[in-house]
C-alpha cells in the first residue's frame, strides 16, 4: 500500500511528504535506534516515539518509506525541516504504537 | 594500484549528536553516484553510521577513512578514546556501556558493534585501554 493511502485511512497528521508514492508492505516499531537500524527493512513503516534529529539518520540509512510518531509525541520544527531537506516521510498520530501497528496490520492483511 | 583506490577522509566530533550521522549519510550519496549496488551502499552506512555513533558517545569522536577498491570497501575507524577493555562482552547483542542521557536518545541498545559486525564481510577491532580503539571493517564487492 501507498504511503498517501495510509495517511489518507489511519487519519494521520503530515508532518512532511516527501513521496507520497512509496510503498509500504509491512511495519517495523521499537525506540532503539540500533535495534531498528539493525532489523527494519526498506518497505517497513517505523513507528516510534523517538523524535531526536538521529530517527532521520536511521530512516535515511535505511531507505525506510516513512517515519511514523505515536502519541503525538512533540517534534522540534527544525527536526521537521531537516525531513523535508533529507527527503523523509514524517508523520504522527495521536495514538499509541499498539494502536498504529495493529490499525497498519488491518490495512496490509 | 593506488590508482585504482578511492579514498575519502571524514572527522567525526564527539557529544555532538545533532551532526551525528553525517559522514554516513555523505557516504551513502558518493556511493550511489559511484554506482555501487545498492545493497553494499545500505550495509556500509549502516556500518559506518554504527562506528561514528559510537566514536561520538564513548570516545570523543574521531576519525573514519574510507577506501573503495575494485573488489572491496574498507571502512577504517580510528579513535583516541578510552578503548574496549573486553571485547567478547562487547560484542554481545545487548550489552551497554552508555550513560542514561544517551540511553534517552534511542541510543545504547547494545547493538553498535553486533551490527557492524553482522552487515560486514570482516571486522578488526585493535584497542588498548586508555589509547584508543581502531575498528577496520571490510565489505566485498
Amino acid at each position: 500500500m501507498l504511503v498517501k493511502e495510509i495517511i489518507d485511512k489511519l487519519e494521520l497528521e503530515v508532518l512532511n511528504l516527501a513521496d507520497g508514492e512509496r510503498e509500504v508492505s509491512g511495519g517495523y516499531t521499537g525506540d532503539l535506534l540500533s535495534w531498528v537500524m539493525g532489523r527494519a527493512e526498506s518497505h517497513m513503516m517505523w513507528v516510534t516515539i523517538m523524535t531526536n534529529v538521529n530517527i532521520l539518520a536511521v530512516a535515511s540509512l535505511r531507505d525506510l518509506p516513512a517515519v511514523l510518531i505515536a502519541e503525538d509525541a512533540e517534534i522540534a520544527p527544525e527536526i521537521v525541516a531537516k525531513a523535508a531537506e533529507q527527503e523523509i516521510n514524517l508523520l504522527r498520530s495521536p495514538k499509541s504504537a499498539y494502536a498504529l501497528c495493529v490499525g497498519l496490520g488491518q490495512l496490509l492483511a | 594500484m593506488t590508482a585504482d583506490v578511492l579514498k575519502y577522509h571524514f572527522t567525526v566530533v564527539g557529544g555532538d549528536f545533532t551532526s551525528a550521522g553525517k559522514a554516513s549519510v555523505n557516504v551513502k550519496k558518493l556511493l550511489r553516484q559511484l554506482g555501487i549496488a545498492p545493497d553494499i551502499i545500505r550495509r556500509v552506512a549502516i556500518a559506518m553510521y554504527e562506528g561514528e555513533i559510537n566514536m561520538v558517545i564513548h570516545a570523543n569522536g574521531g576519525t573514519a577513512d574510507l577506501e573503495i577498491y575494485p573488489d572491496s570497501i574498507v571502512i577504517i575507524l580510528a579513535d583516541s578514546g578510552p578503548g574496549i577493555p573486553d571485547i567478547d562482552q562487547a560484542m554481545q547483542e545487548g550489552f551497554s556501556t552508555a550513560p542514561d542521557n544517551i540511553r534517552s536518545l534511542g541510543f545504547g541498545a547494545g547493538m553498535g558493534l553486533p551490527n557492524m559486525k553482522r552487515y560486514t564481510d570482516e571486522m578488526k577491532i585493535d584497542t588498548e585501554v586508555g589509547v584508543g580503539t581502531t575498528v577496520t571493517m571490510t565489505i566485498r564487492l
